[in-house]
């Protein structure tokens, strides 16, 4: 330690000519304004996100396996429990990794900028989410923020749910949302304005597309989520009545500003995902990706047609049947981009010359479960099927298998599409297999019967239910463990790579792997791009 | 009820397991009882259809399903085809081609296509669900912190609460979580325009074999209806948090001829009358 100290004066007496010093353990970490130090903590803090919300599930599961409340005994603790798991999930797991962790690391290197446009706002992002987690995980031990993650008042109001518990995930939601719009401001200036000489948008790598259009739903939808909570929380501790309609305020209003951002969210968590499985397509297929200028523009008409889509969470809110057709059409639309995206990974595979690696599998993966996922989309975007389908374990199947095995597997493609790169180590790809195909049994044995229940009527945030569920349930919950077994197996994944004692080159998957990033050596320097590259 | 029609409508819903249930089911029941509909084990479909919106849903789902089934196959078909045929071993030397116009023309318009055929009968069922213009009668539907209040506008205010039985209380035949101490009665093949609203949270009114579903939302009255095809009891279940006990405030409605409805009034009247409720406003139901 005492050597890199003495290093640094030196540094400073005599000008930056030594490039690849690292700063002290406190000013790496703590006060780190270096995008690669900031997306490992993205990642390792979306680890521990990932692993509390998971532990929740597997408690939800344990409990849901046969009817009646063996574990949990009371409908408060459940309702805090169900709340806290997804809070956790989008906002500490899903969100942190894909543009936390992945866009810092490679959003920059992909367009040859030497780091984010602005480190310290980037330092700032990245530290709010640690109290918006203690805040989140406090609510939830206090047992007192029972209202669903989409935070309806009147039961999120202070008379029913009156502890500070509620008061505090509110906070968290703040916290994580100011995070999340700095992230958005410093990645769009990033991207506009740091691109190395010659990389027009038109030759933007599509992680960074992605990333791009994920930035402009967080600046645009966040803010309405922040109004929205801030009135919740003065309805709840001065006396305004925003949402209490005994004081001429609105219920339904609050259900309109969150999925005006609620809706935009579940894209914003999806979007990089798509990025990070069209470049692992291409790598493993050595091809370029199909149809890039549709694959970009395809992720821009999400995003757009996403903002004007919010009320199909709301077709049993009593909105005039006029407005539900509108958003029923509107909703339906989507599925046309996101056809062409699928079909185009399609081509992209088609005439290639496909390698089987982990990353390709779980990519691949992706394209069949978000397919399933997304088609179960279009069913409950009717208007007139969600009459008896809203708010039931169709809905609760249907996002699952978007983001928990959507967005989750494109995390696990990008993770060992990356490790390499980020570690300069390689993971070991028998695991990374083994993680693939029981993670693959598993959540599919556990969202898939979902279906069934949810056809069959029975409602989501139930802990308990009517006897005749018992058959899938028990099922589901079985898949559920096997799915947390293979997160233990994801563990034993990383502590292979990090033992190991092998270093990668800086292209270690070939002629595929064309972005940026496999030019600078794996793991890359400190600083990188210190002289731009020129694009051709 | 024939042993017959419950076997066809197990059969609807889609599963063996379901109809050796409802064969079960009609052994051990009690003789005479009418038609209930529940879910059942293992079923894998939706339950079997008993209002004219449940029917048309049904329909829809049906064909809508055969789409996505025929779309995931198709994707699943593909992505097979492109890992055996392209895989490195037989075809070591990739093409470097990235557009071709037709296909994406094609996987552009095809959809489209596809979202029309299914987005016309959607926009039908859609109009037709909504309302009913020719209601025969009205009941309104009180969400509570954690019962249901039924409230007849027709027949005096005539004006109840439906608890649900606790388990300890569950006598023989009764459904664990789905049965209530006052059902909802209504006439069967009556147009029953339904008003719901809440007392305190949020509460969703939700029958699934009915095909209704609506929000019960403090300040507002939002209106839907059902017409149920035959006598019988019809389960159903909050379907939106509400709060600790939000899993067990269930729904009953039963079914009865007109006859038997006028019948069931006029007890009803007697019955209900120590509860006041006549003179209630029937807006007015906020018992905090």
């Amino acid at each position: 330690m005492s050597a890199t100290t003495h290093d640094h004066a030196h540094d400073d007496a005599h000008g930056h000519d030594h490039h690849d010093h690292k700063p002290g353990f406190v000013q790496r970490w703590l006060f780190s304004t270096n995008h690669k130090d900031i997306g490992s903590l993205y990642l390792i803090f979306a680890v521990i996100g990932a692993l509390s919300g998971g532990v929740l599930s597997i408690i939800m599961r344990a409990q849901l396996a046969s009817p009646g409340n063996h574990i949990i005994t009371t409908g408060q603790e459940w309702n805090t429990i169900i709340t806290a798991h997804g809070l956790l999930m989008i906002f500490f797991a899903v969100m942190p990794a894909v543009i936390g962790g992945f866009g810092n690391w490679f959003v920059p290197l992909m367009i040859g900028a030497p780091d984010m446009a602005f480190p310290r706002l980037n330092n700032i992002s990245f530290w709010l989410l640690v109290p918006a987690y203690a805040l989140i995980m406090t609510g939830l031990l206090m047992g007192e923020s029972g209202s669903g993650w989409t935070l309806y008042p009147p039961l999120s109001n202070s008379q029913y749910e009156p502890g500070m518990g509620m008061d505090l995930t509110l906070f968290a939601l703040h916290l994580a949302g100011a995070s999340s719009l700095l992230g958005a401001i410093n990645f769009i200036t990033t991207i506009f304005n740091m691109r190395a000489p010659g990389m027009t948008l038109h030759k933007m790598p599509l992680f960074v597309w992605g990333t791009l259009v994920t930035a402009f739903l967080l600046l645009l939808s966040v803010p309405v989520l922040a109004g929205a909570i801030t009135m919740l929380i003065t309805d709840r501790n001065f006396n305004t009545a925003f949402f209490d309609p005994q004081g001429g305020g609105d219920p339904v209003l609050f259900q309109h500003l969150f999925w005006f951002f609620g809706h935009p969210e579940v894209y914003i968590m999806i979007l990089p995902g798509f990025g990070i499985v069209s470049h692992i397509i291409s790598t493993f297929s050595k091809k370029p990706v199909f149809g890039y200028l549709g694959m970009a523009y395809a992720m821009v008409a999400i995003g757009v047609v996403g903002f004007v889509v919010w009320a199909h969470h709301m077709f049993v809110s009593g909105m005039e049947v006029d407005t539900r057709a509108y958003f029923m059409a509107a909703t339906m639309i989507i599925a046309v981009p996101t056809g062409i995206k699928i079909f185009s990974w399609i081509a992209t595979m088609w005439g290639g010359s496909i390698e089987m690696t982990t990353p390709m599998l779980w990519a691949i993966g992706f394209i069949f479960l978000f397919t399933v996922g997304g088609v179960t989309g279009v069913v409950l975007s009717n208007a007139g099927l969600d009459e008896i389908l809203h708010n039931s374990y169709y809905v609760v199947a249907h996002f699952h298998y978007v983001l928990s095995l959507g967005a989750v597997f494109s995390i696990f493609a990008g993770f060992y599409y990356w490790i390499g790169k980020i570690t300069g180590k390689p993971y070991p790809e028998f695991w990374g297999k083994v993680h693939f195909w029981v993670t693959f049994i598993g959540v599919n044995l556990t969202f898939f019967p979902m279906h069934f229940l949810g056809l069959a009527g029975m409602p989501r945030r139930y802990p308990d239910y009517p006897t005749a569920f018992a058959g899938w349930n028990q099922v589901a919950s079985f898949g559920s463990y096997i799915g947390g077994f293979s997160m233990l197996i994801f563990l034993y994944v990383c502590y292979r790579t990090f033992t190991s004692k092998e270093h990668l080159p800086a292209n270690y998957w070939g002629e595929g792997a064309t972005t940026l990033e496999w030019t600078v050596s794996s793991p890359p320097p400190f600083h990188t791009f210190e002289e731009l590259p020129q694009i051709h | 009820m024939t042993v017959f029609k419950r076997l066809r409508a197990a059969r609807v819903a889609g599963s063996l397991n379901a109809a050796i249930f409802s064969l079960l089911a009609f052994l051990f029941a009690a003789p005479g009882g009418a038609l209930a509909q529940t879910p059942r084990p293992w079923q894998m479909g939706m339950q079997a259809p008993h209002s004219p919106v449940m029917e048309r849903i049904e329909s829809l789902h049906t064909m809508v399903l055969w789409i996505i089934t025929v779309i995931t196959i198709f994707v699943a078909g593909l992505l097979c085809w492109v890992m055996f045929r392209y895989s490195a071993k037989r075809n070591p030397v990739p093409g470097r081609w990235a557009h071709n116009t037709t296909v994406e023309v094609l996987w552009t318009v095809l959809p489209v296509l596809i979202l029309v055929v299914i987005a016309i009968p959607s926009f039908r069922l859609v109009y037709f669900e909504d309302r009913t213009f020719e209601p025969d009668m009205t009941v309104k539907v009180t969400g509570h912190q954690w019962y249901w209040e039924y409230t007849y506008p027709d027949s005096a205010n005539l004006d109840f609460t439906s608890y649900m039985v606790p388990d300890d209380e569950l006598k023989a035949g009764q459904l664990r979580l789905l049965d209530v101490n006052n059902q909802m009665v209504v006439p069967a093949g009556k147009n029953i325009r339904i008003l719901t609203t809440s007392g305190d949270v949020i509460h969703s009114f939700y029958i699934p074999s009915l095909g209704v579903q609506r929000y019960a939302i403090p300040g507002r009255i939002i209106e839907t209806w059902f017409k149920v095809d035959e006598p019988g009891t019809y389960y159903g279940e909050c379907n939106q948090i509400c709060g600790e006990n939000h899993s067990r405030m269930p729904i009953s409605i039963k079914a009865v001829t007109p006859a038997e409805f006028t019948a069931w009034l006029a007890d009803a009247k007697t019955k209900f009358s120590s509860n006041d409720s006549a003179a209630r406003p029937i807006y007015a139901t906020n018992d905090r």
